[in-house]
């Protein structure tokens, strides 16, 4: 599914969020949104899910404006990952990860519970949590926990799914962990992925394309010729070293912030 | 604790809270003044009613027993459907206000137009409608928060019990039946009652078993449940409306009666857990259970004076609710 956004504004009491932006998500490809604490990343993914309805300028899937689009046909193409799930107490793996079938499913018809049931099993082993299917989701680890909200999302097989900063609140490891399952999930299933990340280190590695908003206006490109320590400087006000591993891959290591930043 | 993979068989604990709500409309059915014993009640309801006992049991004892499991499924229910849409553990009608509006209206029509009884439920129903609204409004504030809700509903109760008393001060001649009516009882109920309450019954409990897979995906919160296709707006309108019918029909017919709403939801959560489609059924068989016995012990314990039944709920569910305020909020 193709996602265009065009002369997208957003005002949020009063303020100006995002202002005539038309960042383009090319295809098939893994997406990273970064820019500053509350320069409206979130916002702009919330647009992209039709979470929200107030704003101006349009968001096409296929040429099809996301708002006239059906609710649940939409949910059945695009999966959102939100930072915060409540979930119940008593639930279990299993049973949170079929909730994600719910768009298939009628006011009166079931839907057709074997396709659930394989859709069910099939995000369960992409996220490897065959073991804890039966265990109730609260008492997961932060990362296990993590893994079920994918295969939640997972099960609704979308051809786009927008991850909201997923791997905050989590360890090192976990984070590396479900970076890589949402680098899995783009090139083992060609899904569109495009995540709103809080770590520059991971959109320089999981990603094809970055997008970074700062000041309510975005700019885009692959990730070796937007962040670099000029962007870094300008964008988040801090001085970086850059070094490039063994892989080819940068790595950045922040080292002062820059005082009196313009904005 | 409750273990990780725990072997709940929610059809099983059904089949057991079905018998347990059995056995409470036979407890309720064969104490009182005159004892019937139980291999009397149903050749008394299926054979000839000449007897004492079978006009006992047709007249008063059954019609009674039925308004109340009628009453408790409609007001466990309106609690469990009102728990989950406003993300709230102490939602109940009764506490957050909505039956009040409910008794505002509902005592208005009693009072000021007697001769339209049949318009006590539906005048009803729009006061707990707007009473709901009324709070939901005064608690948004970006967003709705737990604590928001009940103070709202706090304020709304005493300002709609201000024009209940005002009504009742100013009728003092008509005041008793308006007084038992806000205490909720279930003296001298039979079979017109009944029949005014029944329909909602079915109505609301078809649209609950109907809607326990949206009340599902709402409890995983409001993002989450976009996000998967539910019009999360539309569903707490509806379910709103239909808790607000329930209470409604509920009140016209008993009175305030408090805490149904607010224990049995929870006690069946604790023992069913929060799948709706389980946990309504379940908290509607508990609600028959619940009312009946709370009922027949107000009828007995200081007999010949007979309590109003919304007295025993109350000494049961104030300590309930203070144990709720501790744990959850």
């Amino acid at each position: 599914m193709k996602i265009e956004v065009k002369n997208l504004s957003v005002n949020i009491a009063g303020k100006k969020i995002l202002s005539n932006v038309n960042p383009v998500f090319p295809e098939g490809k893994s997406i990273a949104i970064i820019g500053p604490n509350g320069a409206g990343k979130s916002t702009l993914l919330s647009v992209l899910a039709n979470l929200r309805s107030e704003y101006e300028g349009e968001v096409l899937a296929d040429g099809e404006n996301i708002r006239k689009i059906n609710r649940k046909k939409l949910a059945r193409r695009l999966a959102i990952l939100p930072q915060t799930m409540q979930i119940p107490p008593d639930i279990t793996v299993e049973r949170l990860i079929d909730y994600g079938r719910f768009p298939y499913r009628g006011l009166f018809s079931a839907g057709d519970p074997k396709k659930d049931r394989e859709a069910v099993e099939r995000a369960i082993k992409i996220v490897n949590l065959e073991k804890f299917k039966d265990r109730r989701v609260n008492s997961l680890s932060g990362g296990e926990r993590q893994r079920a909200r994918i295969a939640m999302a997972l099960a609704r097989e979308p051809e786009v799914m927008l991850f909201d900063e997923p791997t905050t609140y989590l360890d090192i490891a976990f984070q590396i962990e479900v970076m890589q399952i949402i680098r899995m999930i783009n090139e083992k299933f060609g899904m569109t992925v495009i995540t709103v990340l809080h770590d520059i280190n991971h959109a320089v590695q999981y990603s094809d394309e970055v997008i970074v908003v700062k000041d309510a206006k975005t700019f885009q490109g692959a990730p070796k010729d937007t962040i670099n320590s000029e962007m870094l400087e300008k964008i988040f006000g801090v001085r970086a070293e850059i070094f490039t591993n063994e892989k080819g891959v940068s790595i950045l290591s922040p080292v002062s912030t820059i005082k009196n930043q313009s904005s | 604790m409750i273990p990780d993979k725990f072997s709940k068989n929610p059809i099983l604990i059904l089949t057991v809270f079905a018998i347990v709500a059995f056995f409470g409309m036979c407890f309720s059915v064969m104490k009182g003044s005159v004892e019937i014993p139980f291999n009397e009640i149903f050749s008394a309801i299926f054979g000839s009613s000449e007897s004492i006992h079978g006009q006992i049991l047709n007249n008063i004892r059954l019609p009674r027993t039925i308004v109340a499991a009628l009453v408790g499924i409609n007001l466990s229910l309106s609690g469990t459907i009102l728990q989950a849409v406003m993300k709230n553990p102490l939602a109940d009608p009764h506490i957050i206000g909505i039956s009040s509006g409910a008794g505002l209206a509902g005592i208005s029509v009693m009072l000021l137009f007697p001769e339209s009884a049949w318009a006590i439920t539906p005048v009803a129903f729009l006061g707990a409608m707007a009473a709901a609204l009324l709070i939901y409004i005064l608690a948004w504030k970006n967003g709705i928060r737990p604590i928001r809700i009940i103070l709202a509903g706090v304020a709304v109760s005493a300002f709609l019990g201000a024009g209940i008393s005002s009504l009742m001060i100013l009728n003092s001649d008509k005041v008793h039946g308006a007084l038992m009516w806000m205490v909720g009882g279930l003296s001298a109920r039979s079979w017109p009652h009944v029949e005014i309450i029944l329909p909602y019954t079915i109505i609301g409990m078809i649209l609950a078993f109907i809607g326990a897979k949206y009340l599902n995906v709402l409890m995983l919160g409001d993002e989450t449940a976009k996000s998967l296709g539910l019009n999360v707006e539309a569903v707490r309108l509806i379910f709103t409306a239909l808790a607000a019918l329930l209470a409604a029909s509920a009140v016209s017919v008993v009175g305030l009666l408090g805490f149904v709403g607010l224990i049995v939801p929870h006690a069946t959560r604790l023992i069913i857990g929060t799948d709706h489609r389980y946990l309504l059924p379940g908290a509607a068989l508990a609600g028959i259970a619940t009312v009946t016995v709370s009922d027949t012990f107000a009828r007995i314990a200081f007999s010949p004076v007979e309590l109003p039944v919304g007295i025993v709920m109350a000494a049961a569910g104030a300590p309930f609710f203070l144990f709720l305020l501790r744990k959850e909020l």
